[in-house]
């Protein structure tokens, strides 16, 4: 083998610079940079990820049908009187139980009031929990998932744990056990005691988001160049990371809105007088026979709000995920 | 010192600063270890090196021989754990950035040295603009204001011959080729006018076409300042034209280094012979290539003695048990081979 490297007899006429020269010196010919370079192709997870979603949901009648019933109920919590002018509590008790018929299509209730009406404005309630619950809950994701995930180390461990603790309490029995404690339930607590408990879900989702944004090159390329830990997470990971949470989000409000139905029918929930959806049905059940548009009314608006956020996150999971298309 | 003869720069921040002993960037027997479930890696054992303004170093080695990992440590880029830096200095104008906080190391990362990545295709964040990430560098290190921003993004864009910069400003990276892509991290790279670019594996991801466009870039960026370049790679043939010198790594180890054209005549380690006898050449009458024997080590075991001598062509009994020193060959070069002379002398 030795006499390999004693024996070059050509080590003096190479000319290393030279040889490399006339490569470079053949393809510097090329003067345009941008010659041999075709632009456009495609990456894995391309830029306009989100302009790629609205592109696929724009096209998807599911997502466009969820889309446009969650807009309708959102305007129903906003300005109820869009659908309605009837005051929800002035009743007449000659009406009780009124039937649905060709000039009130909703009935009446026990008391005599307009079901219409009713059912209209338990739509606030609802869409108010439900969007305010999941965007406590996303803001902790957010905050901790983030910080669990970018520093890892003892930061992760110990908001990992906490978030673990909290997430073996049992969502409905947890809320059913706290709220019992409260003496005046309204919006505020159902509100609280659901977002204290339903922020976990979407913190491991965040933190698993951001472990596998965190190590990506562009991170790294960003910290070469003297980029702030707070410019890195807020500009270069959330953006790349949140959408798993987005899609989750979307699904959330819909699993909420049932949640906070679930508590009301179980008398742990919203109190009398508040109008909303789980309470109408929680009355209705001792009179299904004689009243069934009772349960009927606020039961198809309840599973209709909670079928078209669930609609909605579908679509956009499968918008937002690339090896789907 | 050729800085004195370079062209004033056009990068409206290049930076003046009163000038001090020594050279610009000195590494000095640097050592960073990986401690892992298995065992320690010995990832850089002892490299030292520097560079002056307006010089081009080429680290040069295998895969896995620390030559990124080098230069990750003198980024303050190697993540604790697993990664240790057990002993040694980075010294960047005279001041060791070892002992600086991170909030200083920080400031120095992009302004004073900057560093351009293999796989431009990653290193950009796909969800903004490219036009956006360099103005970003304006905005935040420098506070310029969105309009200025954007002015000298798209200058730099220009610098580095973006064709139409415009209006690329405003598109995604995955819209650009891989070398338009390597030129935008080049950009955002010297946007605040480094004194040094580190530029790791620079072409790798590359065709060789786009490589050598990139090369001439480096090199005509570097000529229009007095920047340092230290460029890492494993490939003999890109650095030839642009760099003064070459230090070879192998095993975390620096084993020869010198000014390039000596090196490459008249290699004075048996493992920068292997090197150049293993890549094709233009005049090349050689029917078939000669690969180095064997594999690189692993660095968790890296051989006693002189850590090339199982791959060796000419190691002795020595070699397993006695580690060279970089002997100095001549002024200037230097080799950590026992028998250095012996391989010299076998070019003549």
């Amino acid at each position: 083998m030795s006499d390999k490297t004693r024996s070059r007899p050509d080590t003096r006429d190479v000319e290393p610079r030279g040889a490399a020269r006339d490569q470079t010196g053949a393809t510097g010919a090329a003067a345009d940079p941008s010659g041999g370079e075709a632009a456009g192709e495609l990456s894995g997870r391309s830029a306009s990820l989100w302009a790629d979603a609205w592109r696929e949901l724009r096209h998807d009648k599911i997502f466009l049908v969820a889309a446009a019933v969650v807009t309708v109920f959102v305007v129903m919590a906003a300005f109820p009187v869009v659908f309605t002018r009837t005051n929800p509590r002035s009743c007449d008790l000659s009406r009780s139980l009124g039937r649905p018929s060709s000039e009130n299509w909703f009935g009446y209730d026990l008391l005599g009031c307009d079901y219409y009406a009713q059912v209209v404005h338990g739509a606030r309630v609802s869409i108010v929990i439900g969007i305010l619950v999941t965007v406590i809950a996303v803001a902790i994701a957010l905050v901790l998932g983030s910080l669990s995930g970018y520093y890892g180390g003892i930061t992760d461990s110990i908001i990992a744990r906490f978030t673990d603790v909290v997430f073996g309490l049992p969502f409905i029995l947890g809320a059913i056990v706290i709220l019992t404690v409260f003496e005046n339930r309204g919006l505020f607590q159902v509100t609280l005691v659901l977002a204290v408990l339903g922020w976990t879900t979407m913190t491991r989702l965040m933190r698993s988001s951001v472990i596998s944004v965190r190590d990506s090159d562009y991170v790294l390329a960003a910290r070469a160049l003297g980029t702030s830990d707070f410019r890195i997470l807020t500009r270069h990971i959330l953006p790349n990371a949140i959408a798993p949470v987005v899609v989750y989000a979307t699904i959330y409000v819909g699993i909420v809105i049932a949640a906070e139905a679930t508590l009301s029918f179980l008398g742990v929930g919203l109190q009398l007088p508040a109008i909303s959806w789980g309470l109408m049905i929680s009355d209705a059940q001792y009179r299904i026979a004689e009243a069934p548009h009772l349960l009927l009314f606020p039961g198809m608006f309840l599973s209709l709000t909670v079928l078209s956020f669930i609609l909605m996150g579908d679509a956009l999971r499968d918008a937002l995920d690339p090896k789907l298309r | 010192m050729p800085a004195t003869e370079m062209l004033p720069s056009s990068t409206p921040t290049t930076k003046r600063r009163p000038d001090h002993e020594g050279p610009l960037l000195e590494v000095e027997d640097l050592a960073v270890e990986f401690r892992t479930r298995d065992g320690v890696v010995h990832a850089v054992d002892g490299v030292s090196y520097h560079v002056d303004a307006g010089e081009t170093l080429a680290i040069l080695g295998e895969s896995g021989s620390g030559k990124s990992v080098g230069a990750q440590a003198v980024m303050g880029l190697i993540d604790s754990p697993p990664g240790h830096i057990t002993r040694g200095s980075i010294r960047y104008r005279g001041k060791d950035l070892l002992g600086l906080d991170e909030g200083a190391r920080q400031r120095v990362r992009g302004r004073d040295i900057a560093m351009v990545f293999q796989d431009a295709l990653s290193s950009l964040n796909p969800v903004f603009t490219v036009g956006d990430q360099i103005a970003e560098m304006y905005r935040v290190h420098e506070g310029a204001s969105r309009a200025d921003a954007r002015r000298r993004a798209i200058d730099m864009m220009d610098r580095v011959h973006i064709p139409a910069a415009t209006s690329r400003f405003d598109d995604y990276p995955h819209q650009f080729s891989g070398g338009m892509r390597q030129r935008i991290m080049i950009a955002m790279a010297l946007s605040l006018g480094p004194d040094v670019l580190i530029a790791d594996e620079p072409t790798t991801a590359l065709d060789v076409t786009v490589q050598a466009q990139i090369m001439d870039l480096l090199a005509e960026l570097q000529r229009e300042s007095t920047m340092a370049l230290v460029l890492i790679t494993h490939d003999l043939g890109v650095v030839a034209d642009v760099a003064d010198r070459i230090a070879v790594m192998y095993a975390g180890r620096i084993v020869e280094h010198g000014p390039v054209i000596e090196l490459y005549e008249r290699p004075a380690h048996p493992y920068t012979q292997g090197l150049i006898d293993s890549i094709p050449r233009m005049d090349d009458d050689r029917e078939e290539l000669v690969p180095i024997a064997g594999a690189p080590p692993n660095l968790m075991k890296v051989p006693s003695g002189c850590s090339f001598h199982p791959r060796c062509p000419i190691a002795r009994d020595e070699c397993a048990t006695d580690e060279p020193p970089l002997y100095a060959v001549w002024s200037g070069r230097e080799s950590a081979c026992h028998f250095w002379e012996e391989v010299v002398s076998s070019h003549d």
